[in-house]
């Protein structure tokens, strides 16, 4: 199964990363703009808002699957969609999962930015959703590692995705459902070569992406 | 600008994701993972998909947690083995009928130095008084599985009260049959497991099998539509299809002819069934 | 339609009653009643610690007083923000393009896309950064960024453009350079309010000079009669340099 080229290998490394990037995108597109709004917009309770999302960072996987299964269970009030054990359903804990990381690192980036950007957007008039528009974009580098630490997380993640997703062999079968079922059947060597493809390419994506930042980075300054 | 960019990207990635689901021809089987981690689901769904055309998508959980996937009307069938826990769900109404399928054997595994003496035993009453006797290590699923509850049972035959009597010699894991048939290999402990997840089973370390051939260890599976009339989503035709398929002759002479290293794992018996 | 600083009833005279700003438990600002009329280069000099750089930023509107009142005149008054702008120490570069840069202050102001183009060529222009228009700004030298943040500022006809040490951080030729830039702004009819620890730049831009010495205005005076004849005790000690800037 870990030969290249593997159809069935394939099928999984494919699904992994087509979750993992929609949970990742969906969390951004979630996760940035709110954190940068957080950041810039002094309100009552922003502190103790900071300070759930933090925490929130920690939510066990195995909880948040558990929630999103009793949700989009036939029996739950989302069952109607009957997205339990697709891969949709794996998005949907993978989000939860990743949108306070996004959120929380974003805010931080943005609020740092925000130092520096805060006089001179004043002055120019920006209303409060171009200021955060603006930030986001120029902050872009930065942000861009934000979004990798929430595709690295959902990527790794396995309690939430074996829950929801059902661990479904060719529907729902990821790297890490695959690991731990190898790993279950006690064929650890191969539960083994699973984990270092996942590793490598968690390593290569990084890597790749850390390469074009570097290169923006370069050429904007 | 950037966030539409990536939303659009993200628009993109999802499509795939709709497509799966928008593939409506297929039922969802709760069943153990015995059934799947022996490789018998990987032997004979693409027969039933080829005559049918029905995907079957298999969501392996111990009898417990399957049984209560299905009592939420999260899957169309369910495919377990523990009659007493099958009849009861059948009993509140999420089940139609109960088919008797196939059987296969527990044995009990354990280290080959033996400390409690039971090796090439028939009798496993005799072999869980000796392990309670010497407080040898003893790994237990704990986790309310049709293997569990057929080792519960065993220890109450012997008449043992586990609850009560067990010490750090009975570790209760709570983990489905493989993870709990490596914990039992890294401790060398002794274990219950059904015998077709043994055959399959690669990290055996130093354990092997001490006891078999008891009638008591007789494991029946039994699959059952369950009831759209208490849980209408279920898709009843495909689903009872499926159930015709593996009490057929073609179904049960796919099952007879599962080999895992050369050894039949599972014996067809829809036709006269143990139990 | 956007009008230039010339076709508006002026916002002017800016009018600072009695304002005060605390930081801190501090009086940075302690009691400043002023008022800057259209017309000469406004300089505000001071030691350190004066107060001229929370001055400029109350008449701006980027801080407000903690007592006090800072007043915008006329009928326009309303549109009193839209009709400044401000160059800062360090200027704060968006990671773009010098052209988008100077475009994104017109976008932001409200200028429909398609004058967006030309006008900010003319502000890349004037500061003679035409050629470099297509290079992103951060990698720009630090003249050559604070040509950049006067062409984004200058683009947008601002009635009043406050500078708060413009050249401090600039080597004598780019704040040459700046100091060419700014006379220019100024004869194209804008108010020039600017900070400065410069003596020299002070002399060479001022008209008039506010001179301000732990968050009072002490002096106010023509450029030439300051220097010349500075009227307190504190501009005397402040030209001899006996005191910290």
């Amino acid at each position: 199964m870990v030969t290249a080229g593997d159809p069935r290998l394939v099928q999984i490394v494919a699904l992994s990363l087509r979750v993992s990037l929609s949970a990742a995108f969906i969390a951004s597109a979630i996760g940035l703009p709110l954190g940068a709004l957080i950041a810039v917009t002094p309100f009552r309770g922003r502190r103790a808002v900071i300070v759930i999302l933090n925490a929130l960072m920690g939510l066990p996987p195995v909880v948040v699957g558990l929630l999103v299964y009793l949700l989009l269970s036939r029996a739950g009030p989302l069952g109607a969609f009957g997205i339990l054990f697709t891969p949709a359903a794996m998005v949907v804990a993978q989000v939860i999962l990743i949108a306070p990381i996004v959120t929380a690192l974003a805010r931080q980036i943005v609020a740092d930015g925000w130092e520096e950007y805060r006089e001179q957007l004043q002055s120019l008039g920006a209303t409060r959703a171009r200021l955060v528009a603006t930030l986001l974009w120029d902050l872009r580098h930065s942000l861009f590692t934000v979004l990798l630490a929430g595709f690295g997380r959902a990527a790794a993640e396995v309690g939430a995705v074996m829950i929801v997703g059902g661990n479904i062999d060719g529907v729902t079968r990821v790297m890490t459902t695959a690991i731990a079922l190898e790993t279950s059947k006690g064929d650890l060597p191969l539960a083994l070569a699973l984990g270092l493809i996942l590793i490598v390419i968690v390593l290569a994506l990084n890597a790749g992406a850390y390469a074009v930042k570097e290169t923006a980075q370069r050429r904007y300054g | 600008m950037v966030i539409l960019r990536w939303m659009g990207l993200a628009g993109a990635l999802m499509l795939p994701l709709g497509a799966v689901h928008a593939d409506n021809v297929f039922i969802t089987v709760a069943s153990t993972t015995s059934t799947e981690q022996s490789g018998l689901f990987a032997h004979l769904l693409p027969s039933f998909e080829k005559v049918s055309g029905v995907q079957v998508r298999v969501v392996a959980l111990g009898t417990g947690q399957a049984l209560d996937l299905a009592r939420r009307g999260d899957a169309d069938v369910v495919f377990v083995h523990a009659k007493s826990a099958e009849e009861k769900f059948l009993a509140e109404g999420h089940g139609v009928k109960r088919y008797p399928v196939m059987y296969n054997d527990f044995v009990l595994v354990g280290p080959k130095v033996d400390p409690a003496h039971i090796a090439g035993g028939k009798d496993i009453v005799a072999a869980f008084q000796k392990i309670r006797a010497t407080q040898a290590p003893f790994v237990s699923r704990g986790d309310r599985s049709g293997t569990h509850i057929a080792e519960l049972d065993l220890w109450q035959s012997a008449g043992i009260d586990i609850g009560a009597e067990k010490g750090v010699w009975y570790r209760d894991t709570g983990q489905g049959m493989g993870p709990a048939l490596n914990t039992a290999s890294s401790m060398n402990a002794y274990i219950l497991t059904d015998r077709g997840t043994w055959l399959a089973f690669r990290n055996r370390g130093d354990l092997a099998i001490l006891v078999q051939g008891d009638r008591r260890l007789f494991n029946q599976y039994g699959v059952m539509l369950v009831n759209p009339a208490t849980h209408p989503a279920v898709k009843k035709e495909m689903g009872q299809r499926f159930i015709d398929w593996l009490v057929s002759s073609e179904g049960q002479k796919a099952i007879a002819s599962y080999r895992v290293n050369g050894e039949q794992a599972f014996f067809p018996d829809a036709e006269q069934p143990g139990v | 339609m956007k009008v230039g600083p010339s076709h508006a009833a002026s916002i002017l005279p800016l009018c600072l009653e009695a304002i005060f700003f605390q930081r801190g438990g501090r009086d940075i600002i302690d009691g400043i009643s002023a008022q800057i009329v259209a017309g000469p280069r406004t300089v505000i000099v001071g030691p350190n610690g004066a107060g001229k750089s929370v001055l400029l930023r109350l008449c701006h509107g980027l801080l407000q007083p903690t007592a006090g009142v800072v007043r915008w005149s006329g009928p326009d008054v309303r549109n009193a923000q839209q009709r400044q702008a401000m160059v800062f120490q360090r200027p704060v570069m968006l990671r773009r393009s010098a052209f988008a840069n100077v475009a994104y202050a017109l976008e932001v102001a409200g200028y429909p896309s398609r004058e967006r183009a030309a006008r900010a060529h003319e502000a890349l222009e004037l500061v003679g950064l035409a050629s470099l228009s297509g290079h992103p700004a951060r990698v720009l030298s630090g003249g050559e960024q604070q040509r950049l943040a006067l062409a984004r500022a200058w683009t947008l006809r601002p009635e009043v453009l406050f500078m708060d040490e413009p050249t401090a951080s600039l080597d004598p030729g780019a704040a040459q350079e700046i100091e060419r830039i700014i006379g220019a702004v100024h004869a194209a009819g804008t108010k020039i309010v600017m900070v400065t620890h410069n003596l020299g730049q002070a002399r060479r831009l001022g008209d008039e000079i506010l001179f301000l010495h732990q968050g009072r205005l002490i002096e106010r005076a023509p450029t030439d009669i300051f220097f010349t004849r500075p009227a307190s005790v504190e501009a005397v000690q402040f030209l001899k340099g006996e005191l910290p800037w």
